[in-house]
């Protein structure tokens, strides 16, 4: 069995992650770039005599230093050497798609090209001579159609021949003019000279290119002085020749090259049909227009996720009761009773809370998905661009927090895809705003507790909006202080309107989902257990708890445990806020998962076992609390403490412990602030308590 | 480069003044380095032909080069110069 590694470049937008997906199936291994906070997707493949283990590199357009992306597909082509290269390039785009390639056969990898989306390139007219065509790039090609597993075999056979093939020096090779060529062999020369490990290893010609690009990255490699000199006045002369910069020279002639191969064996029969995309183009991204369908669009998303999914939420709410009864019923008498209640109480309890969930978050994900892979996406960025360029954002941003909507994990994940810096970490920062599905739980308890029947849609819709003006607020000052600077120019490709496969549609929702599980699984569940211990040790003294039932004993209990003294304690702090140290104690519960906040409560409150009692519990709120507080308890919980999952995703995706603090601690003082505004001026006009 | 100066060469304009459906070829840009190589990898060099679909009152500026859509944003299109 050989063992060999193989990259996978493209383009965005390219169908790179359908190819994948259809070469590694279901084993595949989701991860990051050391030192950094890319995700770096890995799969295994089996074929014939090879165990081929698949890398797919981000998703770039070239591999220049300019961007964290493109720096890192380079360095994974350069350092880990792979055996094979495959370029998914979008057979229906040919032109732009090959410049990441030109720069591949620049490195001298062994390139294999899977020309992706012939279905759709063969419906546009387009014909190829793939043969001569792959003579001219010097690499073979092959037709794939990534979303319907066609060419997987051919695809692997052709990497197969291509890390068999004996070491071949390239014949290929973009000229670039015999201006810049004359410079190229100077440099080259003295490189060879001066720096003979850097040629060896990179090649003298790609690095000369890169230094008379200026491409930083390398230029920092270079130590004699000596070749620096010489590079700049090349750089000068050419820019004197040329009237511009000997980068901008060089794409041009790597388009002249790549313009030359494709007319020799490329047939566009038909014209380009862009009729449909561009009339639904005109209507979705019109000035007027635009934003209102966006809005309507996102509406209806969240109302469908939260109609439907109600159905198979209340199944899973009713199988966790179920669950959670059939365990306390059928545990063997007098045997460690502590175990009984740390499952059921604990995980039980903590876990399930969470899972509950998952019905929603997933339709969540599936709509966004959808919205994705049919192109709308990216156009409904553009609609936001203008609005999230006032509060300095990327029109991208729109997009993660729209996903925090429903769970804050997986959208700070997925800022993935905002290339400013500045931009990422004002977004990561704001997400927890964007009230997530958890914090549903606090709302949907305490709205109808406090509020007629006509005022409930209103004050749930007023809870969201408040979240959605404070990020906004929030953003705009982070951008104006902590992270100032220069948003990037928008410039976006819009890919063609697709109808999304059911089959990628699917795969993109279960990635995002299962961060979701696994967050329950692991974070909330370990949570849960530490919870349980701080809830019910220290233990109240047997005398304390005679003659009390089962409600009334587990509220002593409570009081008496770790989490109930420190709820006790915080009171003189937080009563300005309109809170006692019941709602403290449970907001304690809040910092580990929302979720938490509603069975905690339950427990002070001596309530049965939380939901199915939920009623009781309401008017047990009711009694105790004025709408006023009612309202600041959910004012306080959309702000503050975001929970430790989305601490601890926030501090792998900035790579840094104190932004993730500083978000936690942030938020919570914005939430005290805010909370204690609007209590003291509600209290002072309506005199209520 | 002032505005003025560049009118008066007549045929090559700012790409922001070009209207929907018309063919330009690029010129030069007016870009600093990192939009400028953004630019070239999406197809944006000297010498590409470029068709307007939209100009952007209302809408985005979009455009085909390369045979792919492209949408350019809050004065991009200002620094690209066509004719």
């Amino acid at each position: 069995m050989k063992q060999i590694t193989v990259a996978l470049a493209g383009n965005p937008n390219s169908g790179k992650s359908s190819v994948f997906n259809m070469l590694t199936g279901a084993r595949q291994h989701v991860g990051n770039y050391p030192g950094v906070t890319v995700e770096k997707k890995e799969g295994l493949c089996t074929h014939g005599d090879y165990r081929m283990e698949i890398v797919d590199l981000p998703g770039t357009y070239s591999l220049t230093a300019y961007s964290t992306e493109e720096l890192i597909a380079r360095h994974y082509v350069q350092e880990e050497a792979p055996d094979v290269v495959v370029d998914v390039v979008d057979a229906s785009n040919i032109e732009r798609n090959l410049y990441l390639a030109t720069q591949l056969i620049e490195m001298d990898v062994p390139l294999v090209l899977a020309f992706n989306m012939s279905d759709l390139a063969k419906r546009q007219g387009l014909e190829f001579d793939l043969e001569q065509l792959s003579q001219l790039l010097d690499a073979k090609i092959i037709p794939t159609v990534g979303n319907k597993r066609v060419g997987r075999e051919a695809l692997l056979d052709a990497i197969v021949a291509t890390t068999e093939r004996a070491e071949q020096e390239r014949r290929q090779r973009v000229h670039y003019g015999s201006e810049i060529e004359e410079e190229l062999a100077k440099i080259e020369q003295a490189l060879g000279d001066a720096e003979p490990d850097l040629a060896a290893k990179y090649g003298a010609r790609w690095v000369a290119v890169k230094l008379l690009e200026q491409d930083d990255d390398i230029v920092a490699k270079i130590r004699d002085r000596a070749i620096l000199d010489m590079v700049e006045r090349s750089v000068g002369h050419l820019r004197d020749i040329f009237g511009d910069e000997p980068e901008i020279v060089m794409a041009d002639r790597r388009y002249g090259f790549i313009s030359g191969a494709c007319q020799e064996t490329i047939k566009n029969s038909v014209e380009r049909r862009h009729d449909i995309s561009d009339s639904i183009d005109a209507v979705v991204t019109n000035r007027v227009l635009g934003l209102p369908i966006f809005l309507l669009l996102m509406y209806v998303v969240f109302f469908l996720t939260f109609k439907v999914g109600s159905f198979p939420m209340t199944w899973l709410e009713e199988f966790f009761g179920w669950l959670g009864g059939a365990i306390h019923s059928g545990w063997p008498a007098d045997t460690a009773l502590w175990l009984r209640s740390l499952i059921v109480d604990g995980v039980i309890g903590g876990v399930g809370g969470v899972l509950v969930f998952l019905p929603n978050i997933l339709l969540l994900f599936m709509a966004i998905a959808l919205l994705e892979d049919s192109g709308y996406m990216a156009r409904a960025a553009f609609v936001m661009d203008r609005i999230m360029h006032k509060i300095g954002l990327h029109g991208k941003s729109f997009i993660p927090m729209l996903i925090g909507f429903g769970c804050s994990v997986p959208a700070i994940m997925a800022t993935r895809i905002l290339e400013n810096r500045r931009s990422r970490m004002t977004t990561i920062m704001v997400i927890p705003l964007m009230s997530c599905g958890a914090r549903l739980t606090i709302y949907a308890l305490f709205i109808p507790a406090f509020f007629p029947v006509r005022w409930q849609g209103p004050m749930l819709w007023l809870v969201y909006i408040i979240g959605i003006v404070l990020g906004i607020v929030a953003a705009k000052v982070l951008r104006l202080t902590v992270f100032k600077g220069e948003t990037m120019p928008f410039v976006m490709e819009l890919p063609p309107y697709r109808m999304p496969t059911s089959k990628g549609v699917l795969v993109h929702t279960w990635q995002r989902g299962w961060m979701y599980v696994r967050k329950a699984g692991t974070v909330i569940l370990g949570l849960s257990i530490v919870l349980w211990f701080a809830m019910n040790f220290p233990k109240a003294p047997e005398d304390r708890l005679q003659g009390l039932s089962e409600e009334q004993a587990r509220q002593v209990s409570l009081q008496h445990s770790l989490v109930g003294r420190v709820g006790q304690a915080v009171e003189p702090v937080m009563r300005p806020l309109g809170f006692d140290w019941k709602i403290d104690t449970a907001l304690i519960g809040a910092v580990a998962a929302k979720e938490l906040f509603v069975s905690q409560l339950g427990i002070v409150y001596a309530v049965g076992s939380g939901d199915e009692d939920a009623p009781t519990l309401r008017e047990q709120l009711r009694a105790d609390y004025t709408p006023l507080t009612g309202f600041c308890v959910m004012l306080f919980c959309l702000i503050s403490a975001p929970c430790v999952a989305t601490v601890a995703m926030t501090r792998q995706e900035t790579n840094s412990w104190p932004w993730a603090v500083s978000q936690f601690l942030g938020l919570t003082l914005l939430a005290y602030a805010v909370t204690l505004v609007v209590y003291q001026i509600g209290h002072a006009l309506t005199g209520s308590q | 480069m002032s505005e003025r100066g560049i009118v008066q060469e007549q045929q090559v304009r700012f790409l922001s003044t070009i209207q929907a459906g018309e063919r330009v070829r690029v010129v030069g840009i007016d870009a600093g380095r990192g939009l400028n190589s953004r630019l070239a990898a999406m197809g944006l060099v000297a010498g590409a032909e470029l068709r307007v679909v939209s100009n952007g009152h209302p809408g985005p500026f979009v455009l085909i080069v390369k045979g792919a859509k492209v949408v350019l944003g809050r004065g991009v299109a200002q620094k690209i110069m066509v004719k």
